[in-house]
């Protein structure tokens, strides 16, 4: 409770924001008004009392697919986020802590996949891989975790020449102790705001490569999905590609004023100079 | 000079007499070759690493009931019946000279269809960037200038919101907004040889809108970063304390420091514009290389993937190896290295 008085406005409708919509994913099943593949109306019927936002391009509730491809959307991003999280974590730590010929193979490893761009690097492996969910989430988090990799090793450089590291060494504690009970504890204020950058980012690109429809393939509702479904509306001046495109564009607003706010507070902890 | 290029680029033993008395052009020279040695990393990783990856190519290609006769003329009609490395060497010795192999799917050179797209992809990119680049420097020194003032806080939220509005989302605000609802604006815009250089640019007006909005904010934000630095250190107060008007100490105190992190920040745009385009071609249906791209992974035309990938992989590496030899040449301190 504190902490939220504490908050600047931009903050609590961040939260706010990131509070609705995981509310609306996780009671779809109960709160939707029909189901996520029933055909209930005409094509792209306008918004009206039985339909809160309209129809789609096959004549299904908007509001419906919405809430189910909320599940969806965020489901996969935070899962593939964990994934790139953990994996990019967890090298990075060994990169600093073993130092040597291993620290250089990752490291000119993941420069290397860095100087590719990141939807060009994904079309071209999702273009040889067969079309699997699973295969997708890997690929994403792959590819993220080249950027958790870089700040990671950048923080844990930092940490493993402090005095309480060589005191764990000389104690003769293992290296997964000095990964995990020494660095990670001392490295997690600035990677928690990193988590919620790279959250925000797997939602956009999931959308992107489900809008290219290389992602999530339908039936299934996805939030990008839905926007290459009810695309061409738009020359009719139909908006409803225009809702799902909103709701990415919100959830990553509010999960950007959160970060914003948490990278603003590390950065006065550490007296630096004004609110650069 | 010639030496330096060809051999090792960072023995300090064999061409230390040349870095002794050309520390700039060997660091310059440091930096080229390390962006062509990537280059060819990545082009080994694309072509390598796609051929390893699990998943027949000759039985996508026919379809799940084709027969082992016909997927093995396929093999051999594809040439995917040599070793992995014979196929690299003589796919890279066909890019160098421009022959990126034929297309799987309609028997056309991929060469000449790049040749068209480049061009068009290139354009777009072009005109983005020459609306995007003065707007975000101009925007990012108001707000240094207002900085925490209301100004920059407003400049500062709008930003952070268009950072995550998605191409598509944007794009088709706009097409509904210019091109259905008041008819300013053509779309889809397609773009032919036949066309004259007004049409071309009022073809790519929206795409171009699109493209710009998706970077300013990002060139903005980083920007005003650079100046702020720049702006809170020592030297400045020091100027500051003796009373100088703000202009002298922009102009002849900050600006000199700032050139080197803005350069950075706008090959770093326009690196992220070459790719932006990718989805915003698809969005407008513009035939250049992003739809190319798109439409080839769809069908897996590989040659096309492989092509196109280096393709972007390639512009992205120069852009940013131009952006660090710009940073060294505008930073005095590496001109002398200690």
């Amino acid at each position: 409770m504190q902490l939220l008085k504490a908050m600047p406005w931009s903050a609590r409708i961040g939260l706010l924001g990131v509070f609705i919509f995981l509310f609306s994913a996780v009671f779809a099943d109960v709160l939707a008004p029909y189901g996520e593949r029933a055909i209930v109306g005409d094509v792209w019927e306008p918004a009206s009392a039985k339909f809160l936002l309209g129809t789609d391009n096959l004549g299904r509730d908007l509001l419906s697919r919405m809430m189910y491809g909320a599940q969806t959307t965020i489901f996969i991003s935070v899962i593939a986020s964990v994934l790139s999280f953990s994996i990019g974590i967890f090298l990075s730590f060994l990169a600093a802590v073993v130092l040597g010929w291993t620290d250089q193979m990752l490291s000119r490893l993941n420069d290397l996949m860095m100087a590719i761009p990141t939807l060009i690097f994904a079309l071209v492996v999702l273009a040889a891989l067969p079309q699997e969910l699973w295969i997708l989430v890997l690929v994403m988090a792959l590819i993220d975790s080249t950027r958790v990799f870089r700040l990671g090793r950048a923080v844990a450089v930092d940490i493993v020449v402090m005095d309480f590291v060589e005191a764990a060494r000389l104690r003769g504690e293992g290296r997964m102790w000095i990964i995990f009970r020494e660095i990670l504890p001392n490295a997690m204020s600035p990677l928690l705001a990193e988590f919620g950058l790279r959250f925000a980012f797997a939602v956009l690109f999931l959308s992107s490569l489900s809008f290219l429809g290389l992602g999530i393939q339908p039936p299934e509702a996805d939030w990008g999905g839905m926007v290459k479904d009810n695309k061409d509306g738009i020359i009719f001046g139909v908006p409803a590609a225009l809702i799902p495109g909103g709701a990415i564009a919100a959830l990553a607003i509010s999960v950007n004023l959160i970060v914003d706010w948490l990278l603003n507070r590390t950065a006065s902890l550490k007296g630096g100079r004004g609110n650069v | 000079m010639s030496n330096a290029n060809t051999g090792r680029p960072a023995g300090p033993g064999s061409v230390g007499g040349f870095i002794g008395s050309y520390p700039l052009l060997s660091l310059i020279l440091q930096r080229i070759v390390l962006g062509f040695v990537l280059l060819l990393a990545i082009s080994a990783l694309l072509f390598i690493g796609i051929e390893i990856l699990p998943g027949d190519f000759a039985q996508s290609y026919l379809g799940q009931s084709a027969t082992p006769e016909a997927i093995a003329n396929i093999r051999r009609e594809l040439g995917l019946n040599a070793p992995v490395h014979e196929r690299y060497i003589s796919w890279l010795g066909g890019v160098v000279q421009g022959d990126f192999g034929i297309s799987w799917a309609n028997k056309a050179s991929v060469s000449d269809q790049i040749g068209k797209r480049l061009g068009n992809t290139l354009f777009l990119a072009f005109w983005a960037a020459v609306v995007s680049v003065p707007l975000a420097i101009g925007l990012g020194m108001i707000a240094v200038h207002y900085r925490n003032r209301f100004i920059d806080r407003l400049i500062n939220v709008i930003s952070l919101a268009a950072i995550s509005l998605p191409e598509f989302f944007t794009g088709y605000l706009l097409i509904l907004f210019f091109a259905v609802n008041m008819g300013v604006a053509t779309f889809p815009s397609t773009v032919h040889d036949g066309m004259s250089f007004g049409d071309r640019l009022s073809a790519i007006a929206l795409p171009c809108a699109t493209l710009v909005l998706v970077v300013l904010a990002h060139m903005m934000r980083m920007t005003r970063a650079a100046i702020l630095n720049i702006m809170s250190s020592a030297y400045i107060e020091t100027a500051e304390l003796k009373g100088l008007d703000a202009f002298r100490i922009i102009a002849r105190h900050a600006a000199p420091n700032a050139i080197a992190p803005i350069i950075n920040v706008v090959a770093l745009n326009l690196a992220y514009l070459v790719v932006g385009v990718v989805v915003v071609e698809v969005i407008f249906v513009y035939p250049g290389m992003g739809q190319y791209l798109v439409d080839a992974v769809t069908i897996r035309d590989m040659p096309v993937v492989q092509a196109c990938g280096l393709v972007f992989a390639a512009v992205y590496i120069i852009l940013n190896m131009v952006a660090d030899v710009l940073g060294i040449l505008a930073n005095p301190r590496l001109r002398h290295p200690k």
